[in-house]
């Protein structure tokens, strides 16, 4: 059973840790008793979307020398829109590497930005299920009174 | 004559007055609130969360995924929207596409958004008639004020209409000396003259010219732009005045100024697309576009001379420039005069002689078709008007970026265009490392972007260590910002977030026309703003501050929680503004930041102000704590996760006394181990 605390500690690691930037911070703001799981909701909405992505991309990179690039700029640019949306840095900066390489159209350097977007996606996930894991214990213990 | 005195409606009020006190009664007292905004974008992630903003910021939202779907959407609704947000990126239509069509067919604001903060991208943005362009991730500051843009023009036209009488010649785009001393009232009450203009007369009656007041919007159907066109034609665009082409056209209702502001527009999408054409590969060109037009008809030497140069198929400039238009079928090309067109097209440098900058475009650029429109299906499908149109414009954006270095060197702006590379349109990302400096455009963050984009696209973000990957944490910040920095500081106290009272009187909207409605969920929501209107009631209600207020550094702590990440301090730039108004706030921010930590170290440097940038708010623990407060006295069987500074509940009572925006909290803390000497306040 977790702890606000804890919560709250882990949260915090997380912003440290680069995960998450501000804009994790304007989501929780947008959240209220009208939406009071909008965070949870948009993050999901994330996941499915960047998987989407994601499955694209190697696709396209899955062509090896035959690359299209523009294609694979687009993906990437998605993905860097939805993920700096939701805050998820790491994911982001990664998409900047990413779309400079297909710029210079480095092969390599695509190949390579694919295995690190992967997985620093992966990695956010993880970190946002086990967030979420969190909050809901905290609240599933106490029921959902709302004050 | 500017007739203040407007509409009859009791209240005069500046917009920002109105817009702070949220009375209930007529809607429009309310304004902003209840503007009626269409947001597009495919990311459904981000459509998500802008809907939410907005509707935040009490705007009616009405949201769609795709480009065709908003068109359709504003078509129907002829009057139903006030500003429309769209993404740049879009599979199905390009962004800037869209907005030439919303600008032409129903004359709304549009403002531009997208991840993509390359200069040429925001350049194509401002050429393409776009009254704003957001980078992303969109904070809810920058759409707090996105009024401004639909009273903004709204003004414009009601000076189109002062114009009448006086303009005969031509369409000098009506900037009357009133223009100066236009009070914020008159702005509001035209604007909700002509709402209610809008809302009690259809279109299509009366558009007189009287003076008086507003004119209500014409919507430029297909049928309509074509007899403009048509007039157009037959008088010769040189001497297509707006007063004979109203004659010509003989539509009942139409006033010379609706035809005079077209007419403008017009010869904007022309001269954009002579620009371009040159550029445009005929593949684009289906064998239908061919019978558009015939060089002969086109005015222009230069046009010929390009033609002659053999890079520019003669009928495929007329075609463009026709089909730019979007629909209609012109049958001749009517282009200005290049040597004009170039002169208004404000960005060039004067010296470039179109020609020869063609030439040496043309001669220089490794033209292939499919550059000109990535991520966009470049078949001839139905919509081959809408390609064209669209590989137009993204021709525009090519070519503004290689235009030659040589030609360039008295225009700034040029020469970062040209030294942009020459990718595809919307490739324009990584400028940073290659753009000299430029007259900041974006305000600071192009100033990091520069920096910062060299050391991102040269780093594995993935490590942990206190890497400079973290450097570039200035710039991410300075996305953040850069909407920000608009409107910051416009957006402290317009913004009535917090009032309930207002927020119930939203829920009525009686003058307020419903929308084809993707689901507005009502003010149902509104009115329980709770925990974040109390902060923000006590706080400045200013989103932004708030986060502020209550972020502390917690990069100084050594750390026990991982290796070292030193987010750099100066990261949040837009804290700085509200630092003295922080002061108050700071405070109990700070101990609040205390609270939920366990490390000894207090937060030594405070550093609210200069907070590392990216931490998490304890308003999103307050919301937990809200919720779970009964909670309280069992949480402290969790103590043990604390080494001993202060118990559950001491974290507890700290958040729930921070919830209540008790200053004097901090007396009741009791922190063992900790200073409070060091915060600033």
């Amino acid at each position: 059973m977790y702890s606000v605390a804890q919560l709250v500690e882990y949260t915090s690691s997380l912003f440290q840790q680069g995960f998450l930037d501000d804009q994790f911070n304007q989501l929780q703001l947008l959240q209220d008793e009208s939406n009071p799981n909008f965070v949870v909701e948009v993050v999901t909405l994330f996941f499915e979307d960047a998987e989407k992505l994601l499955n694209q991309l190697e696709k396209e990179i899955g062509q090896e020398n035959n690359i299209d690039f523009k294609r694979v700029d687009a993906l990437v640019h998605q993905l860097k829109g939805s993920s700096s949306s939701i805050g998820a840095q790491r994911v982001q900066r990664v998409c900047i590497a990413f779309k400079n390489y297909c710029e210079e159209k480095n092969v390599e350097g695509c190949f390579k930005s694919l295995q690190d977007i992967k997985q620093e996606y992966t990695l956010v996930k993880t970190k946002f299920e086990t967030l979420f894991k969190m909050e809901q214990q905290i609240f599933a213990a106490g029921g959902s009174a709302p004050r | 004559m500017m007739n203040l005195s407007n509409n009859g409606k009791g209240s005069i009020s500046t917009v920002t007055s109105t817009a702070t006190t949220m009375k209930s009664g007529e809607g429009s007292d309310q304004f902003p609130a209840g503007l009626r905004v269409l947001v597009v974008d495919d990311d459904p992630t981000c459509l998500m969360i802008l809907e939410k903003m907005l509707r935040t910021c009490l705007y009616e939202v009405t949201k769609c995924n795709r480009a065709e779907t908003a068109l359709s959407l504003l078509r129907e609704n002829k009057n139903g929207f006030d500003i429309v947000i769209s993404d740049v990126h879009m599979p199905d239509m390009d962004g800037f596409k869209l907005l030439e069509h919303i600008g032409l067919e129903m004359d709304l604001p549009v403002i531009m958004m997208s991840a993509d903060d390359g200069k040429s991208v925001v350049m194509k943005g401002v050429t393409h008639g776009a009254c704003d362009y957001l980078i992303k991730p969109v904070r809810i500051e920058a759409l707090k004020n996105i009024w401004q843009h639909v009273v903004r023009k709204k003004k414009n036209e009601w000076k189109d209409t002062e114009q009448s009488g006086s303009a005969d010649e031509g369409d000098r785009h009506p900037k009357a000396s009133d223009d100066a001393d236009y009070s914020s009232s008159a702005n509001e009450g035209n604007w909700r003259n002509s709402r209610k203009r809008r809302d009690d007369e259809e279109e299509g009656d009366d558009r007189d010219d009287s003076s008086t007041l507003k004119k209500p919007r014409v919507v430029w159907s297909v049928e309509l732009h074509q007899q403009f066109v048509d007039a157009v034609d037959q008088l010769g665009i040189d001497k297509a005045v707006p007063k004979k082409i109203l004659e010509l056209m003989n539509v009942p209702g139409l006033t010379r100024e609706n035809v005079a502001s077209h007419l403008q527009k017009y010869r904007l999408y022309l001269r954009r697309l002579s620009g371009v054409s040159q550029h445009q590969n005929n593949s684009f060109l289906s064998p239908q576009e061919a019978s558009f037009g015939t060089i002969s008809s086109m005015n222009g030497l230069d046009l010929q001379t390009l033609a002659a140069a053999g890079q520019l198929p003669a009928q495929s400039l007329a075609t463009l420039q026709a089909a730019g238009l979007g629909r209609s079928t012109v049958k001749s090309g009517l282009p200005m005069p290049l040597m004009d067109q170039r002169n208004l097209f404000s960005f060039e440098n004067p010296r470039l002689r179109f020609g020869e900058g063609q030439q040496q475009l043309l001669n220089g650029s490794n033209n292939k078709p499919t550059n000109l429109l990535h991520g966009v299906p470049t078949n001839m499908e139905p919509k081959q008007l809408a390609n064209l149109h669209q590989s137009a414009a993204q021709s525009l954006g090519n070519m503004n970026m290689r235009v030659p270095a040589s030609a360039t060197q008295g225009n700034p702006l040029l020469m970062q265009m040209a030294q942009s590379q020459p990718r595809g349109p919307m490739l324009s990302e990584n400028t940073g490392s290659h753009v000299p400096r430029l007259p900041n455009l974006l305000g600071q963050s192009t100033v990091s972007n520069g920096i910062s984009d060299g050391l991102m696209g040269r780093n594995n973000m993935a490590s942990s260590s206190r890497a400079p990957s973290f450097n570039p944490v200035p710039q991410s910040s300075s996305f953040l910002n850069f909407p920000m920095n608009q409107s910051t500081e416009m957006s402290v106290s317009n913004f009535p977030l917090g009032s309930t009272p207002g927020i119930s009187s939203i829920t009525t909207k009686g003058s307020f026309q419903a929308e084809v409605n993707s689901g507005i969920k009502g003010s149902a929501g509104f009115p329980s703003y709770d925990i974040f209107n109390e902060l923000n009631h006590q706080k400045s209600r200013d989103w932004g501050m708030t986060n502020q207020g209550l972020m502390y550094d917690s990069s100084s702590h050594a750390n026990p929680l991982h290796g070292n990440i030193d987010v750099s301090p100066s990261v949040l730039v837009h804290q700085g503004f509200s630092s003295a108004q922080q002061t108050g706030h700071s405070r109990d921010a700070s101990l609040l930041g205390k609270s939920p930590f366990s490390l000894g170290e207090g937060l030594e440097q405070g550093n609210l102000q200069n907070g590392g940038g990216q931490h998490f708010n304890p308003l999103y623990v307050e919301n937990l704590t809200r919720v779970k407060a009964e909670r309280v006295p069992d949480a402290s069987s969790h103590t043990d996760l604390f080494p001993d500074h202060f118990g559950q509940d001491d974290l507890m009572s700290a958040l729930l006394k921070q919830q209540e925006g008790i200053g004097q909290g901090e007396n009741e803390f009791d922190f063992d181990g900790y200073s409070l000497d060091n915060i600033p306040v």
